[in-house]
């Protein structure tokens, strides 16, 4: 076992590209649950739609990368306001029934054989990011992040991720400052006093999904772009949960929580999942199989998820006066 | 309810798992494969089957040859008395399929234009199915519309019915406490999981099946006891218990696959034939699970409307702290309505297991979100509903696959749920006032 080596796979993956994806998606929806109180359980579909907008519009209609990307969120607009119009008038509980309907079906409709020709069905799609890379201005050549090595694909994408999720959160902290902001928030408290009060509501809480779910689309091509593929069983209800763990350990209506949590997920996992394989490894635990490691770990995130809401609602940096429930 | 359970199981599944041992080659599944290197393999020992159904004119064909070549690969099998087929094969990929025309019985032939051999490709599904058309080559257009409707509808029934056993725990647990139980699906694989496990152990199936349901009511007397009741007394709010349960499912769902293992596996009898009503056939396991869960659920209806405990529950459900007041013990209600739910949710499972056909953990999530359609197309909270809203689920994902693609059939059920909610958000029986 290589103590060493586990410590720096776990620091690689504080900077991942997937970490990356899933604090953005996190604090889609930290505005959609955190700050607004819409209970979006459909997550997954926002980023499927975004990382599918993306491939096939890149595949298929041989857009350029700005082009694809602008329609990647113009799909995940759409989706939301289709997702928005029969439910924001809903219950808590009635919102995330239906978005998480909403999520599976675009994962049951990009499966389906019938669409072959562009989604790909269940295997998905490939090589759609040979404009991303081409943009590429590192040379090639290994290059040292700490005590990281990598080339200069991993490099480029990890550079975009991270400024992406700064910008993103620079903006939604700007949002939540501003007057706007502080609407959503009072909708999160109480629904009618702010109606009450002459604001339209609904229209608060589409604006609000719609911010989330572009966030999330982008999260979705982030996720998609170092894997180069696309597949919609990565897109399950599943990620919807992991990001609400993300989400909750950092704390749910914080700007810097859900990257925090994101970073604090992925180390935890690949931490226990160094520690057990190599304990597996050397014989110091015999009565487990790899896969079986695999699978602890992510009954680890089940008991986590659930000992942080009955313990610590209001994750590592909330305040847990600012709980989207009480 | 045990009782009667468990007297159905024998009565109903309990024969076909009889019958299968004295007449083995009624079973196409268990029909020997000889591999290339001449080592005799059985057909389930490979995860991807290459099958289908030799169907004439006047009914099945039994004992046509068929084989299935490619990928450095050899299988050969031979049709069952209900005419289905299936080769185990080791890999995905393309396949020769030939049928050998010399076994065929006399007076029948392959229709024109049936290619033989012919190409088979797996679509990234385990199993891939070929067809083979017999006669004038207009069999399949012989069914008309209608029987192959009621067909459906028979069949999506069935399935209505088996959803409708969960999603009643489902909407009993969240009238009584108000608690959307995303575990539940885990509830569900539980019960097929632990039928597996018990039936694995040499125990017949049908004791296997009431100790599966006793289990399933366990885990939720366990469920309640250890977890919900302590987040009640802590004044815990709805959306955080719903997170919570999200939380045990996951949890939940890994510890089952860290037991079981990723791999499907069938419970005994999961092949039945397929009985035939007049132009309208369905399998036997089908037929079975229909009169378990009508009978069961005629019985938690009585339960509900004629016992002092059913009155209690529909008391809780309506207004826990009036009940309360007037003497009812809401934190006993809410154990007994933990138990039911976990049973029916086990049963449900065992009944979803065969319809699959096939048990794996997931198996329960894959119709979470189901059961969750028929209870709130029915409306949150509404025991009938559940019921009502199931069965057109149930109906309506049958009944799609007549135009859509077999692998779409549940987003139809998903978005009616969608649309359902854009005219009516109260549900089909649901109140107005629920929706808040």
């Amino acid at each position: 076992m290589d103590i060493g080596n586990i410590l720096i796979n776990a620091f690689g993956e504080l900077i991942s590209p997937t970490t990356a994806a899933y604090a953005l998606a996190a604090l889609g929806l930290a505005v959609h649950f955190g700050y607004s109180g819409l209970l979006n359980f459909g997550q997954a579909g926002f980023m499927a739609v975004g990382a599918y907008g993306y491939a096939i519009s890149t595949l298929t209609f041989n857009a350029p990368l700005p082009v694809a990307v602008l329609i990647a969120m113009l799909a995940s607009v759409v989706f939301a306001i289709v997702l928005g119009i029969p439910t924001l008038r809903l219950r808590a509980d009635y919102l995330a029934i239906v978005t998480i309907a909403a999520a599976e079906i675009i994962r049951y409709i990009v499966t389906t054989n019938g669409l072959t020709d562009i989604t790909g069905s269940a295997n998905g799609l490939a090589a759609f990011e040979g404009g991303f890379f081409g943009l590429n201005p590192f040379p090639v050549g290994t290059y040292n992040v700490g005590p990281l090595a990598m080339n200069e694909r991993d490099l480029w994408i990890r550079i975009v991720g991270w400024t992406v999720v700064i910008l993103a959160c620079l903006v939604v902290w700007l949002l939540m400052r501003s007057p706007w902001g502080r609407v959503l928030k009072g909708i999160r408290e109480d629904e009618n006093a702010v109606r009450s009060l002459g604001k339209n509501v609904y229209a608060y809480k589409m604006q609000a999904l719609v911010i989330g779910g572009v966030l999330g689309s982008l999260a979705g091509i982030i996720f998609t772009l170092p894997r180069g593929a696309v597949q919609p069983a990565n897109y399950a209800t599943e990620l919807t949960f992991f990001l609400y763990t993300c989400l909750l350990l950092g704390g749910m209506a914080t700007v810097l929580g859900p990257v925090i949590g994101a970073m604090i997920f992925w180390v935890v996992l690949s931490l226990t999942q160094g520690l057990l394989y190599g304990a597996i490894e050397i014989g110091a635990i015999t009565f487990l199989s790899n896969s079986q490691a695999g699978q602890l770990r992510y009954i680890l995130v089940g008991v986590a998820l659930m000992l942080l809401m009955v313990f610590r609602p209001q994750g590592v940096l909330g305040n847990k006066k600012e709980l989207a429930f009480a | 309810m045990l009782l009667i359970l468990g007297l159905l199981s024998i009565v109903l599944l309990g024969s076909p798992a009889a019958q299968a041992s004295p007449q083995p080659p009624a079973q196409a599944n268990h029909a020997t494969v000889q591999a290339h290197n001449a080592t005799a393999v059985q057909a389930q020992e490979f995860d991807n089957r290459i099958g289908g159904v030799l169907r004439g004119v006047d009914g099945p064909i039994a004992g046509v040859t068929v084989t299935a070549t490619g990928n450095g690969f050899e299988g050969e099998t031979t049709s069952g008395a209900n005419g289905a087929w299936g080769i185990g094969v080791p890999e995905q990929g393309t396949y020769e399929v030939a049928i050998d025309e010399d076994t065929l019985p006399e007076g029948i032939a392959l229709a024109e234009g049936q290619q033989n051999p012919r190409e088979v490709t797996f679509a990234n599904t385990s199993s891939a199915t070929t067809l083979f058309l017999f006669g004038e080559g207009i069999v399949t257009q012989q069914t008309s519309f209608l029987d192959t409707l009621a067909e459906r509808a028979l069949a999506g029934f069935s399935f209505g019915l088996l959803l409708a056993l969960s999603a009643v725990g489902l909407s009993l647990i969240f009238g009584t406490t108000g608690l959307t139980n995303f575990a539940h699906g885990e509830m569900v694989t539980l019960g097929a999981v632990l039928a597996f496990a018990f039936a694995g152990m040499g125990l017949p199936i049908a004791v296997a099946i009431v100790l599966a349901v006793i289990g399933g009511g366990l885990l939720g007397y366990v469920q309640d006891a250890g977890l919900w009741k302590p987040l009640r007394r802590r004044g815990t709010g709805l959306v955080p218990m719903m997170i919570v349960s999200i939380g045990l499912a996951l949890a939940l769902r890994y510890i089952i696959q860290f037991f079981f293992g990723g791999a499907t596996q069938q419970l005994p009898g999961s092949q039945s034939e397929i009985i035939d009503f007049g132009s309208v056939s369905i399998s036997r396991n089908n037929l079975t699970s229909l009169i378990v869960s009508l009978v069961i659920i005629l019985i938690v209806a009585f339960l509900l409307l004629r016992t002092r405990i059913g009155k209690a529950t529909r008391a809780v459900a309506d207004n826990p702290a009036l009940a309360a007041a007037s003497g009812i013990d809401v934190d006993r209600v809410i154990r007994i309505v933990w138990v039911i739910g976990g049973m029916l949710a086990a049963l449900g499972g065992i009944l979803w297991a065969y319809y699959r056909p096939g048990v794996s953990y997931n198996m329960g999530q894959q119709i979470l979100l189901l059961i969750f359609a028929g209870v709130t197309l029915g409306g949150l909270g509404t025991v009938f509903g559940a019921l009502v809203g199931s069965i057109i689920v149930g109906l309506f994902v049958e009944i799609s696959t007549i135009w859509l693609e077999a692998d779409l059939k549940y987003v139809g059920a998903l978005l009616i749920l969608i649309l359902v909610l854009l005219v009516r958000p109260q549900g089909i029986l649901g109140r107005r006032e629920r929706i808040g």
